[in-house]
């Protein structure tokens, strides 16, 4: 798929507007071309004849917390934080445009912004192509899910939250080719993550993946994810043995393997039993994902039933939670939501009332009121969705020390006295796939 | 170590009508460096991933040595998959980062330390063991990702573009080391590329695929003197080799207005045209022979090349074509000028027009 091409604005000196239809021309000409999805006018204003290494610190949003595969820096343009990695200008395009099919196909990964090639530097020499992507707001990389010291219970909810990602990105037929925590990002998910792809330049996409596809992005990633850990106790900010990393990178295996058993694999039952079609249903649901084509084939004298899932949804929590309240939320905190959504239907003997009604006014007598609490300063501390969810869990705790059934405002206003303003800000936590070192050689 | 054997090895994809990979017979000799290469979508890289155990063989076989691994899974085939993953622990010295895939295996901390110091040893890095990566060059952290594939001591290592990411200079410098560092080591390899200069430079033999079909495998000498067909006259040496549709006439081809002499069995055996192929290093400027308009000089010290067009005259049956020539840069012809060329006596190749297969030997 080819992007659509936004004409670079062009500006005074020499940078020049240029629509080139060869995307991979090599920077030999002294114009800038910038392809986008979306004009960002701002982009042309940064300093790019400047390598990113030596970028003026005015223009970044923060300094680079590591040392990285590629030369990557955090930028903000106007209310944006955007992320800029230097590579060369076939990668770069590959990887923007995988991305933004990705983004098409509903995977959980950073968006594309532009391409920017053509750079050259004040004496004239070219200068590598680089890749732009948007900030995902409230991420963090895996090594920001620790302030001091990784507990082996955050890392294996990491882990898990990328056997999901490996499983919806398998069901797309995309072919990761370097799984790791590292190439990663994690949002909150009302006690878990959700993890989203960052890096796709070693990616593909297929119709379908073939078990030994699937088998290699599996095993690599339990490697990457022991290494990973391993570097995390070398700089003693784990404190595990060398069995307990295995454990959690084993994980990756064991959650797969049961997440994509349950979502594809065939399971046949005598044709009375015709009950087990919907629990697999709801067992899917349950997993977070709904089903799109089921094929149910009974077998020739009609005695047994077989069912096989061939297309399933991921996302069903949110779909429904979207619908009904127009709130965006990850997957568990959607299930949350929902739940406390239809213990309030409960509550006020509404069951035979319209749903779509309910939550509507669920939305405005609960959850409205709970997020109105939020003095504006402590707003990035956390997510709408996740600042409810955390507020459910402290409401449980209050009502469990009082021996009461705490109300909803009580706890928010104690949530946020006693809580909120201790968490961190999350809005932007930057940080650089920092356990990566970048394998070129100085030049 | 051991011998790669593609036995028709074939890959469909599902949906697809035709092999992406077409009944592929390919041996790759005990400690061989292999090139594939090709243009995009020709097949390459699908054939290595069938070896590597990531496509589906959906005919014929695969063997590495005697070992039938057609239905083999990737991590029990005993390759590697070099530069897949080329990412280094900062807190881990150089030691842990070469070795740690072999402690998740479960290989004996002894029998790391002796891999790692081997490795070390051929990578010229046993003064870093215990250095972490920041305190390495990156030429040196290059060597630490290579050493993290030698430890495994696989029978063959496999490279998939490994040099697509680094720019131009780096390329030539990464090269060079793969290549010796390969002979040095001995362990099949091979080796993926749509470049033919890396094909030509890096393999002790270099496979030629187009459309999924095997054109020609052959050492890169011998590619470059013995082009089995048009596809790879033309695709093997840069800049590339002239190929020119010409008339056949009474004991030869006329090339201009001279006739090429070819042999009487082979001009009986085409039609009254014929394709020759004339790398730009062997036509010399004549009195006569072929004319050319010389549309650009390029100017090299020692040498020149002639960016020229060929005019209708030529024998081409009409229509202009592009002329390269290699010529003294002392005295380059000017541009806009008429020159003339005439072939060196014994190189020159010879298709058939329609086939594209070559004529003679």
């Amino acid at each position: 798929m080819r992007p659509v091409r936004a004409s670079a604005i062009s500006s005074a000196g020499q940078r020049t507007e240029r629509v080139d239809d060869d995307p991979v021309s090599t920077p030999t000409t002294t114009s800038l071309q910038i392809t986008a999805a979306r004009p960002y006018p701002e982009l042309i204003d940064l300093p790019w004849e400047v390598p990113l290494e030596e970028w003026p610190e005015h223009h970044l949003a923060a300094l680079p917390r590591g040392i990285s595969r590629h030369i990557v820096r955090f930028v903000r343009l106007g209310s944006r934080v955007l992320a800029v990695k230097e590579t060369n200008a076939p990668i770069a395009f590959r990887e923007y445009r995988m991305l933004r099919t990705l983004n098409k196909l509903d995977v959980p990964s950073v968006q594309p912004v532009a391409v920017i090639t053509g750079r050259v530097d004040v004496h004239g020499e070219p200068l590598n192509a680089v890749l732009v992507t948007r900030h995902l707001q409230y991420s963090l990389p895996y090594r920001a899910l620790y302030s001091q010291t990784l507990r082996p219970d955050t890392a294996r909810r990491a882990v898990d939250a990328l056997a999901v990602l490996l499983v919806k990105l398998h069901l797309t037929g995309f072919y990761w080719g370097d799984v790791s925590l590292s190439n990663t990002l994690f949002r909150r998910d009302a006690g878990a993550f959700a993890a989203y792809l960052v890096d796709a330049e070693t990616g593909e996409l297929h119709d379908e993946l073939t078990p030994g596809q699937r088998n290699y992005d599996l095993d690599l990633a339990r490697t990457n994810i022991a290494g990973e850990l391993m570097d995390v106790v070398a700089s003693e900010a784990l404190e595990a043995d060398f069995d307990e990393v295995i454990a959690i990178a084993d994980r990756i295996v064991s959650r797969y393997g049961a997440l994509w058993g349950e979502l594809t694999e065939a399971e046949s039952f005598e044709k009375g039993d015709r009950w087990r079609v919907d629990a697999r249903i709801r067992r899917l649901n349950d997993l977070g994902f709904d089903v799109g084509e089921l094929n149910i084939t009974t077998d020739i004298d009609g005695t047994t039933v077989r069912i096989e899932p061939k297309v399933v949804d991921a996302g069903h929590h949110s779909r429904r939670l979207l619908r009904l309240t127009g709130q965006d939320a990850e997957e568990n905190q959607a299930r949350r939501l929902l739940n406390d959504l239809d213990a309030y239907r409960a509550a006020t003997g509404r069951q035979s009332d319209d749903e779509e009604m309910v939550a509507h006014d669920w939305v405005a007598a609960v959850f409205e009121p709970v997020q109105r609490h939020v003095p504006r300063e402590l707003r990035g501390k956390m997510e709408a969705a996740e600042l409810f969810h955390e507020v459910l869990e402290h409401r449980w705790y209050l009502s469990e020390q009082a021996g009461r059934d705490v109300g909803i405002e009580e706890a928010a206003t104690s949530y946020v006295a006693r809580v909120l303003p201790g968490k961190p800000d999350e809005r932007a936590v930057l940080g650089v796939d920092t356990s990566a070192i970048r394998v070129i050689a100085d030049r | 170590m051991a011998t790669v054997t593609f036995d028709k090895a074939t890959r469909i994809y599902p949906g697809g009508d035709k092999p992406a990979v077409d009944a592929l017979d390919l041996h790759v000799e005990d400690g061989e460096f292999l090139v594939l290469v090709g243009p995009s979508g020709c097949g390459k890289s699908t054939s290595l991933r069938m070896l590597a155990g990531l496509e589906d063989v959906n005919g014929g076989r695969i063997l590495i040595g005697d070992r039938d691994v057609t239905t083999v899974p990737p991590k029990d085939r005993d390759i590697a998959m070099v530069f897949q993953n080329y990412a280094l622990y900062p807190h881990m010295t150089v030691a842990d980062n070469m070795g740690f895939a072999l402690k998740i295996a479960g290989t004996p901390k002894d029998e790391i330390k002796r891999r790692v110091q081997e490795a070390a040893k051929i990578l010229d890095l046993e003064a870093y063991l215990s250095r972490k990566p920041k305190a390495l060059s990156g030429g040196q952290r290059q060597r630490v990702a290579m050493g993290r594939a030698i430890v495994r001591q696989p029978q063959v290592f496999l490279m998939d573009e490994p040099l697509s990411n680094l720019d131009a200079k780096l390329r030539v410098q990464t090269r060079t080391q793969i290549a010796s560092l390969q002979r040095r080591l001995a362990v099949t390899t091979v080796y993926v590329t749509h470049d033919q200069v890396e094909a030509m430079t890096m393999g002790d033999r270099v496979a030629v695929l187009k459309d999924g079909l095997l054109q020609q495998v052959d050492t890169p000498r011998r590619m470059y003197d013995h082009p089995n067909n048009v596809f790879v006259a033309g695709f093997i040496g840069s800049p590339a080799m002239n190929l020119l549709t010409l008339d056949t006439t009474e004991g030869g081809v006329k090339f201009g207005d001279t006739v090429h002499p070819v042999e009487r069995a082979a001009l009986a055996a085409t039609g009254n045209k014929l394709t020759l192929g004339v790398r730009p290093e062997d036509l010399e400027l004549s009195n006569q022979g072929l004319p050319v308009v010389v549309d650009v000089v390029e100017e090299l010290g020692a040498d020149a090349y002639i960016y020229g067009t060929l005019r209708g005259e030529g024998g081409t049956g009409g229509g202009d074509l592009q002329v390269i020539a290699r010529v003294d840069g002392r005295r380059p012809p000017e541009k806009g000028s008429t020159v003339h060329f005439t072939p060196k006596v014994g190189h020159v190749h010879l298709f058939d027009d329609k086939s594209g297969l070559r004529i003679g030997a």
